[in-house]
This record gives C-alpha cells, sequence and structure tokens, in this order.
C-alpha cells in the first residue's frame, strides 16, 4: 500500500500505475464487468408478434378479419367446374339461401327470424347476400393489393437502386398518376375497360401500385447507404441479388403496414365503385353494388337495405386498419425506443 | 444557506427491461456565485440530474424521492405556475446539441425575446431591445440583423451563443450547463467556455457545468464532482481533485486524458463500460472495472467519506475532499497503487 | 436559395407532370376498344358518308399525335368542344357546376381542419390516456366507415326521420340559405374521413415533434404549457399535415364523387358519373383533366406553403 502525499507542485500531470494495475490486475474472485452479458437476442419476427399480440385492438381486428374470411368462405358451397366434372371444395354452407334467388321472402321486409337482415327490393334474402356478398369484396381487395405489389414493389426496387434516368422515368410516371385522384382513376379506367370483376381488380391494382413504388423507392435510397449494402456492392454481389437479398428486405416493413391498410382503401373504393354503379353488376351481391339503390329504399323507408351492407363494410375495413396500425406499431415501435433511450 | 440544494435524489425511469435508477441518492449543494462540475461518462446520470433541477424529466423518468431546494424554496413541491416563474427566470438551461435546442421555424430573436416575454412585463419592442443586447453580449457580431435570421442559418457555436443568450436573458442565478461544448467543434469550445466564465462573472451566476470531459471543467469551475452509475464517488475543489484524485474512477478518467507531447504510444482506458442501470453490480458499481478490486468491493458498497478522516460528511463544507472508496475506511488489503507526477510548465491555471 | 428561386424551380418541375396528365386523359379516349368514332356517333349505325364528315369533323381521320397536340392547343384555350350527347358546350356546362364542388369541397375541408387539428393536438398531450384512445379509434372509424354509406345514415336520421332536411336540394341559388343548409350534411360526410386523416397525421407528426430538444428548450425558458404546445410543437407539427393537402385534396375529390351521388349535388363529380354512364367523353375527358390539373397546381401551392413554413427547406435543396 502506498501512502498519498498530496503533491504541492503545480503544473502538468499525469497519472502513473492505473495502467499497469489494470494490466496486472488478478481477476478471479471479482466479476468481470461482461459487455455480452444482456445480449441474448430474441428473433426479429418473434419480436414483431410479441409486441403485435400484446396491442388488444389489433387482436381484436385481426380476429375480425379472421371470422369475416371464416364466414365468406363457408357463405356458399365452392364449387369448380372443369371438363364436366365439378370439384367441391367446400360444401358448408352458413347462408341460408341462395343470395340471388328472388322473392324468397316478400320484397323490401324488414329483419324478422326467417330473414334477419330483412330481403331487399326483389325478396332476396340480405342476410344470404351479405354474407356471400362478402367473397367479392374481400377477393377484390385481396388480389387487388397482391398485383398492385407485384407491380410496385419492382418498380419501386428498381428506380430507388438503379437511380439515374431509370428513377427520373419511373417517378415521373408516378407523379403524373398521383395527379388523378385514385377513384377517379379508377373510373376512368373501369369506363376505358368496361365492367366486370377483372376490370374492376386490374382498375384498382393500375392505380394501387403507384404509392407502393414510390413508398419502397423512397426507403430503399435510405437503405442503400447502409454499409452492408455498400459492403455487398463492394464484394461484387450482382445488383438483382443487392436489391432482393439486402435491400427491399429492410426497405419492406413500411410497405406491408401500407399494403395492410390499402386493402381496406381498396375494398372501399370497390364499394364506392359499386355504388355508383361502376363496379360489379347491380344486381351481383357486393357490398357495394347493394346500397346502390340504398338512396330509393332509404326514401321508402327500408332502412334494412342500407345499413346492413354498409356496416359489413365499415366492420371489415375498421378491422383490417387496426390491424394495420398494430402492424406498424409492432414493425417500428421508434416511438417507444426513442422514449425509452433517453437518459 | 446554499443556493441549491440536493438531498438524496434519486430518479427512476421504467422501461420495458425493468426499472432503472438513473440517480440514486445524490446529494450536494452550490453557493452563490460558485461554478460546480458534474463529471463522469454519458450514462451515469448527469443529464437526468439537471433535468430534475427543472423538474423537466418526462415520461418515463420520474423524481422518486429526495429533495431539491433552491433559494430556501422546495422546487419539487412548487405549483405549475410557481415552477414556470422558476424555469427561465431564475433558474435557466444551456443544452448540449444548440441544434436541436433552438426551434427551427422561429428566427432566434423572437426565441430569446419570447423568454423575456415569459417573465417580465415588457412590449414587444423593449424585448426585441433586450434581445439583440444580448446577442451583442454574447458576442454575435450584427446582432441587430441576425436577430431575425433563423437557427440554420448560425453555426453550431453561434447557435449555442445563442442559446446562451437565451439562457441569460432573465439573469438567472444559476445557469445549469448540460455537456455544452460537446457537440461542438473543438475549435469553438474555448471560445464558448470562456465566454460562459465571463458572463457568470458579469451576471454573478452560479453555473452547474456537466461535463465528460475533465479538460473542459480544469478552467471553469471551482469544484468538481464525478459520478459513476447515478452516484457522485468523489467530490473536491478542483486544484485538488486534479493533483490528488482518490477514487479509482477519477483516476481512471485522468490517466485517459490525451496530452500534447504524450510520450505514450498508447492511451490507458478504464476497461469495460458503465454498468446497466437495470442490474447494477453488487458493492461498489466500480469494481468490475475497477484495477484495484478486491473481496470487499464486492461485498460492501462503500459510502461517500472523507478522505482524511475516513468519516461520512453529512454537511461537507465547499472545500471537503470526499471519495466513496473503501481506501478512506481502511478496508482494502492492497490498497490504491498510483502515481500523480507534476511534470513542470503548462498546467492548469 | 430564395425563396422565388425555390418557387420557380417547382414551377419547372411541374410542367412535365402537367403534360404527362394532357396524355393520359387525351389516351383515355384512345386506348378505350373499338373506334373513337363510336363515341362521337353515340354507337349508333350511321351512313359512310356521315362517319366520314364526323371524322373530319372531329379530327379523328389525322394521325394521333397530331390529334393530341391540336386536343392540347384547345384546352388552353379552354376550348372543350361540345358535347356529342347533349350538344351543349363542355366548357359551360363545367363552369356551371364547378362552384358547387368548390363550395362543398371547400367547406368539407374547413371542417376536417377545426375537427382534426384539436383532435389530433389533444390525442398527442395526452398519450395513452382514455382521451387519445377514444379519439384514435373515432379517426379510425371515421376512415372505415364508407361515406356513400354515411350519407345515407345521415340521410336516413336526419331527413327521413327527423326531417330537418330535405332528401333532394332545394331549388333555390347555391348561396341561399336553404341551400347552405342543406349542405350539412354533405359537409359532414364528405369532411369525416379527411377530419381522421388530418387527426392521425397530426397526432404522430406531433408525438415526433415533442421529443424534440427545442420542446425542453421552451419548458426551460419558463413558458407556458400552453405556448409550448401550441405556438412551438404545432407550428412544426403543421408542416407535415400540409404536406399531405394534396393527398387530402386527392381525397376530398373522391369523396365529392360519391358523396355528390348521394345528395344528389349538382358538382362535378355527378357530371362525370353521369358522363361515363351515357359515355359521354368529351365532357369525361374535360373533367378528369380539370381535375388532374386541380390536384397538380394544388400540390405546387402546398409545396410552395410548406416552404414558407419551413424555413430550412429553402436553402436545403
Amino acid at each position: 500500500m502506498t501512502e498519498h502525499q498530496p503533491t504541492t507542485e503545480r503544473g502538468r500531470i499525469r497519472i502513473e500505475g492505473f495502467e499497469e494495475a489494470v494490466d496486472e490486475t488478478d481477476r478471479d474472485g471479482v466479476d468481470v464487468w461482461d459487455d455480452d452479458r444482456r445480449s441474448e437476442r430474441r428473433g426479429r419476427l418473434e419480436d414483431v408478434w410479441r409486441r403485435f399480440r400484446s396491442n388488444r385492438s389489433a387482436m381484436v381486428g385481426l380476429g375480425v378479419v379472421a371470422g369475416l374470411v371464416f364466414l365468406t368462405v363457408f357463405a356458399r358451397p365452392l364449387e369448380f367446374s372443369t371438363m364436366g366434372y365439378t370439384i367441391t371444395v367446400q360444401p358448408f354452407s352458413l347462408a341460408p339461401h341462395d343470395p340471388s334467388e328472388m322473392y324468397v321472402g316478400p320484397a323490401n321486409a324488414g329483419p324478422s327470424l326467417a330473414h334477419p337482415f330483412g330481403t331487399d327490393w326483389a325478396g332476396r334474402d340480405q342476410f344470404s347476400r351479405v354474407l356471400a356478398g362478402g367473397r367479392f369484396s374481400l377477393s377484390i381487395g385481396a388480389i387487388a393489393v397482391a398485383l398492385a405489389l407485384l407491380v410496385g414493389i419492382p418498380l419501386g426496387a428498381i428506380a430507388g437502386y438503379a437511380g439515374g434516368w431509370v428513377d427520373e422515368l419511373v417517378m415521373r410516371l408516378v407523379d403524373t398518376l398521383y395527379a388523378f385522384p385514385f377513384l377517379v382513376l379508377a373510373i376512368a379506367i373501369v369506363a376505358v375497360l368496361g365492367q366486370g370483376y377483372w376490370n374492376l381488380v386490374a382498375a384498382l391494382a393500375l392505380t394501387g401500385w403507384i404509392g407502393y413504388a414510390r413508398l419502397l423507392r423512397g426507403e430503399v435510397l435510405a437503405v442503400k447507404e447502409r454499409e452492408y449494402v455498400t459492403a455487398a456492392t463492394a464484394l461484387g454481389v450482382p445488383d438483382r441479388t443487392v436489391v432482393f437479398r439486402h435491400v427491399v428486405p429492410n426497405a419492406i416493413a413500411p410497405v406491408i403496414v401500407q399494403a395492410t391498410l390499402n386493402v381496406g382503401t381498396v375494398v372501399l373504393s370497390a364499394a364506392a365503385l359499386g355504388f355508383l354503379g361502376l363496379g360489379l353488376d347491380p344486381s351481383t351481391a357486393e357490398w357495394g353494388a347493394m346500397l346502390s339503390r340504398g338512396r330509393d329504399s332509404l326514401v321508402h323507408g327500408h332502412w334494412h337495405v342500407t345499413v346492413f351492407p354498409g356496416l359489413a363494410i365499415f366492420l371489415f375495413v375498421m378491422a383490417i386498419n387496426l390491424v394495420g396500425d398494430g402492424l406498424n406499431d409492432a414493425l417500428d415501435p421508434q416511438g417507444e425506443t426513442v422514449e425509452r433511450r433517453r437518459r | 444557506m446554499a443556493l441549491l440544494e440536493v438531498e438524496d435524489l434519486v430518479v427512476q425511469f421504467y422501461t420495458e427491461d425493468g426499472t432503472v435508477r438513473a440517480v440514486d441518492g445524490i446529494s450536494y449543494e452550490i453557493d452563490r456565485g460558485e461554478t460546480v462540475a458534474l463529471v463522469g461518462e454519458s450514462g451515469a446520470g448527469k443529464s437526468v440530474t439537471c433535468l430534475s433541477l427543472l423538474r423537466l424529466l418526462e415520461r418515463p423518468g420520474e423524481i422518486v424521492s429526495g429533495e431539491i431546494r433552491f433559494d430556501g424554496r422546495d422546487v419539487l413541491g412548487l405549483s405549475d405556475e410557481e415552477l414556470r416563474d422558476l424555469r427561465g427566470n431564475e433558474i435557466a438551461m444551456v443544452f448540449q446539441d444548440p441544434s436541436a435546442a433552438l426551434n427551427p421555424v422561429y428566427t432566434v430573436g423572437e426565441q430569446i425575446a419570447e423568454a423575456i416575454r415569459a417573465h417580465e412585463d415588457v412590449t414587444d419592442e423593449t424585448a426585441r431591445r433586450r434581445a439583440i443586447d444580448l446577442l451583442e453580449r454574447v458576442e454575435i457580431p450584427d446582432a441587430a440583423s441576425r436577430y431575425s435570421e433563423y437557427p440554420h442559418e448560425f453555426s453550431g457555436g453561434m447557435q449555442q451563443r445563442v442559446v446562451i443568450a437565451m439562457a441569460l436573458s432573465c439573469e438567472p442565478d444559476l445557469l445549469v450547463c448540460d455537456e455544452p461544448t460537446t457537440a461542438l467543434d473543438v475549435t469553438i469550445e474555448a471560445g464558448i467556455l470562456e465566454l460562459l466564465e465571463d458572463l457568470a462573472a458579469e451576471f454573478d451566476t452560479a453555473i452547474q457545468l456537466v461535463s465528460h470531459d475533465l479538460g473542459v471543467v480544469a478552467g471553469l469551475c471551482d469544484r468538481v464532482q464525478v459520478m459513476y452509475a447515478g452516484e457522485i464517488v468523489e467530490r473536491a475543489p478542483t486544484e485538488e481533485l486534479y493533483y490528488d484524485p482518490k477514487h479509482p474512477y477519477t483516476v481512471g478518467l485522468m490517466a485517459s486524458i490525451p496530452r500534447i507531447g504524450d510520450d505514450r504510444d498508447e492511451l490507458p482506458t478504464i476497461p469495460g463500460s458503465m454498468p446497466d442501470l437495470v442490474d447494477v453490480p453488487t458493492g461498489c458499481r466500480f469494481h468490475p472495472r475497477c484495477p484495484y478490486a478486491e473481496e470487499a468491493c464486492r461485498l460492501r458498497a462503500p459510502s461517500l467519506v472523507d478522505v482524511e478522516t475516513g468519516v461520512p460528511a453529512d454537511e461537507p463544507a465547499p472545500n471537503d475532499h470526499l471519495a466513496a472508496c473503501h481506501e478512506y475506511t481502511d478496508d482494502l488489503v492492497d490498497g490504491l497503487d498510483y502515481e500523480v507526477v507534476v511534470e513542470d510548465g503548462g498546467g492548469l491555471e | 436559395m430564395s425563396l422565388a428561386n425555390y418557387v420557380l424551380r417547382r414551377v419547372v418541375v411541374t410542367i412535365p407532370v402537367l403534360l404527362g396528365v394532357t396524355a393520359i386523359t387525351f389516351s383515355l379516349l384512345h386506348v378505350a376498344p373499338g373506334d373513337p368514332i363510336d363515341v362521337v356517333t353515340g354507337f349508333q349505325n350511321v351512313d359512310d358518308d356521315v362517319e366520314a364528315s364526323l371524322r373530319a369533323e372531329y379530327g379523328l381521320d389525322r394521325p394521333v399525335w397530331e390529334q393530341y397536340l391540336v386536343w392540347v392547343a384547345d384546352v388552353l384555350t379552354l376550348e372543350f368542344g361540345e358535347s356529342p350527347v347533349t350538344g351543349r358546350d363542355v366548357g359551360a356546362t363545367i363552369a356551371e357546376r364547378l362552384p358547387y364542388t368548390l363550395l362543398l369541397g371547400g367547406s368539407a375541408w374547413l371542417l376536417s381542419l377545426l375537427i382534426g387539428i384539436p383532435a389530433g393536438v389533444v390525442a398527442a398531450v395526452k398519450r395513452g390516456e382514455p382521451a387519445d384512445e377514444v379519439s384514435r379509434i373515432a379517426a379510425l372509424a371515421g376512415i372505415a366507415t364508407p361515406n356513400f354509406w354515411l350519407g345515407l345514415v345521415l340521410l336516413l336520421v336526419f331527413g327521413v326521420h327527423l326531417g330537418w332536411f330535405r332528401v333532394i336540394p332545394p331549388d333555390a341559388p347555391l348561396l341561399s340559405l336553404e341551400m347552405l343548409w342543406f349542405m350539412l350534411l354533405p359537409t359532414i360526410t364528405l369532411g369525416t374521413a379527411s377530419a381522421a386523416l388530418v387527426m392521425r397525421l397530426l397526432r404522430s407528426s406531433m408525438l415526433r415533434e415533442l421529443n424534440e430538444g427545442y420542446v425542453r428548450t421552451a419548458r426551460a425558458k419558463g413558458l407556458r404549457e400552453r405556448t409550448v404546445i401550441w405556438k412551438h410543437v404545432l407550428r412544426n407539427s403543421l408542416i407535415a399535415v400540409v404536406t399531405v393537402a394534396g393527398l387530402q385534396i386527392t381525397l376530398l375529390v373522391d369523396g365529392a364523387v360519391v358523396v355528390e351521388q348521394v345528395f344528389s349535388w349538382p358538382g362535378m363529380g355527378r357530371l362525370l358519373v353521369d358522363a361515363i354512364g351515357r359515355r359521354d367523353f368529351p365532357v369525361v375527358q374535360a373533367s378528369v383533366l380539370l381535375i388532374g390539373v386541380t390536384v397538380v397546381v394544388a400540390n405546387l401551392l402546398v409545396d410552395i406553403t410548406y416552404s414558407y413554413l419551413d424555413p430550412r427547406i429553402r436553402y436545403d435543396r
């Protein structure tokens, strides 16, 4: 043990002995601080799922979406007919009536035990129509968003990664299409293509890809600058591989959130087109089309004709939005981390 | 009575990983006109201490216990209106990153004038004139025309001068500076420190200077308190701390200061890093990193004692030298082995 | 870069987009399956001679690019021609309908700000508290409600059952009290989704801003919490809201197309839908073009406002 005498000299100071002590420290019996002690990392997806699960409203939304999908799938039997054979994929029928069969009850009857949602002007069972109608809305939403992603992701990724004239070209096209409101553009496309299920899907997909392309391009531009991408490029990995193996997976999170929310938007747009008489045929049991006569029925006091299909749309879109919001919070808990890291 | 008295202050943060005691029972005081430094690595709880003084902590941080008295008043018991009156008027703050501390969409002049208007019943014109005057006093050239410029039109050093002008606008009794030069270039740093020193003297303002850099503190402060993992581990008058550091952590910090003309190949560093405050080490919090650690250090937490007598000081005088190390209660077998070598020339003021 | 320079640059960038808008609008007629002359004749069989003269009259005998140039030249002089269906001047028809849509859209926009901004501020300030949860769910519901359905339900309740409103617009001038009263329901219907959007956006941007250093500085200065929020934080957060003003306009236009149908409101949206139903392509073209140009110009104005609100932007680029 050395005695410390305070020095009386003043001037430049230097510590001696500390460094040597560090080098010589015999660390037995003393728990050495370990930097990695708290570094067990849960898998990223597992983490996202854990955060999502703890979000009550998001789980409710997921439950509602799952429930609605179940109901529409089992609403009527699913059959495919090819070469004279009819394959029944799904034999169950939750809907009590054929949705397009007329006069299963009196016309414009209010809700009753036999027809819980009442009947429409042609005496069709509204309950069956709402259940079966979900098939149109839900499938249009899913397919149109999937197609839009198929177009938007590659275009956005390529524009963002390649830059230069490719980027310029794609983005000017995107800017131009952005000048047209979603529904107006869809209306115009339907006007050109004509009506029908696939035309409707095409119109909604053609207007939908723009958003993904723009979003993904922005994300790619940001991710591109990060070191692991530079490293991959420097190692001579081909561009295509860099884009789709390294850049896109890291930029995809906001796109997933956007796509989820867009399923809701697309369902709303399809319904709006149906309501305007520009979507599916007005006699189809599509939720929007069922409302196309809503105004007339309203004036005559047939409220049930309006209320139930609308509620179905609302329920589905609301649930999808809750899921999208929950995904957003789960994938990017930044607001939370920002607060947590401050001290 | 001291201007500021902090007693047994405990601040906790509630996080996903558990409760973090960012500040764990610290006590100190600052007299009128005195300049006191809080030194330590990032995460030691220095900034949290500063924010606590003005009750600026936000969720998930919370002052759990302890007392803060300013000019005899209980800061933690103030009403919202009284607190508002304290902030900026009696205790003002200078933040680490001036570019973040200024609102980008208002002119710098407006942001200073606003502080004056908040505390004094003055006309807009008076507030404006005083703001320009303040800009001049922090040595911003062409103050009258720069009044109406936006923060992004100023360099980092100039921005920090604006923040200082803002802090001094109501002639506070205490200026809390949270790493005021950390975000700035080294060349700018000296100017800002000098300005702070001059203005503190001119306005007769006490300063609590927070820094991770012992070099910054040396020229400016009367006293130094070293913080580690939420606790004060050593306090002493500046000169005494430098020439005769007592706590191994302080010694380590000083050993790692680079010097011009250094003949060492490599700077010694303190091994490891600041512990995770969710799960603090047992005994002395510094022991896992301390080259002199012994069995006793792991078992018992040392208390802050007078280095001469080994007696805990309940109400230390400003010039007392205290350290929290078992060495000073004679509980170490091998003791501490280091030496302060003083060379000629240069050195501290 | 000065403000003037910035504006000039933005205007220049807008020109190719405007050209793109005219090209897309023009091609609407030409990518449609079938012969454009069918549109002109209303899909009726006509003599070859008549058809040839019609082709000449509408310039359909010339190459497509020439037709495009002629059309653009016409459009630039606000000459939209006659509707082959109604025989009326397209420009005059639009001029008649436009004020209705502008008034409806404008009041819905105002409503969305009046509701969305305070709600967004309250939700952000009271983050995690019941007020925040309630406005969050309300905003989601506002976005999820189909606007045509909301309109129908409002009509059902306040028009049919309570009798406070007529079901179709009164026969009165646009700026009469009766008409403005009638416009209340369409305004609410149209403004709901917009208000929800503003609220959600403002909430998230306020939460981001509340973490900024300048908020702490403002508090440390001893400003009132009210001043900190409504002066310092809101000003910065509104910048984010302004950036989506363009998106809001497209949302309002989309909404107007549907809501006008629900309330029989004689605006542009109804004109467009009716024209499509009648295959009145010149009217469709003119309406779509007008909408596109409006959105582009609105986005330009938004960018300029944005650069005014955020002094940094003028210098950054």
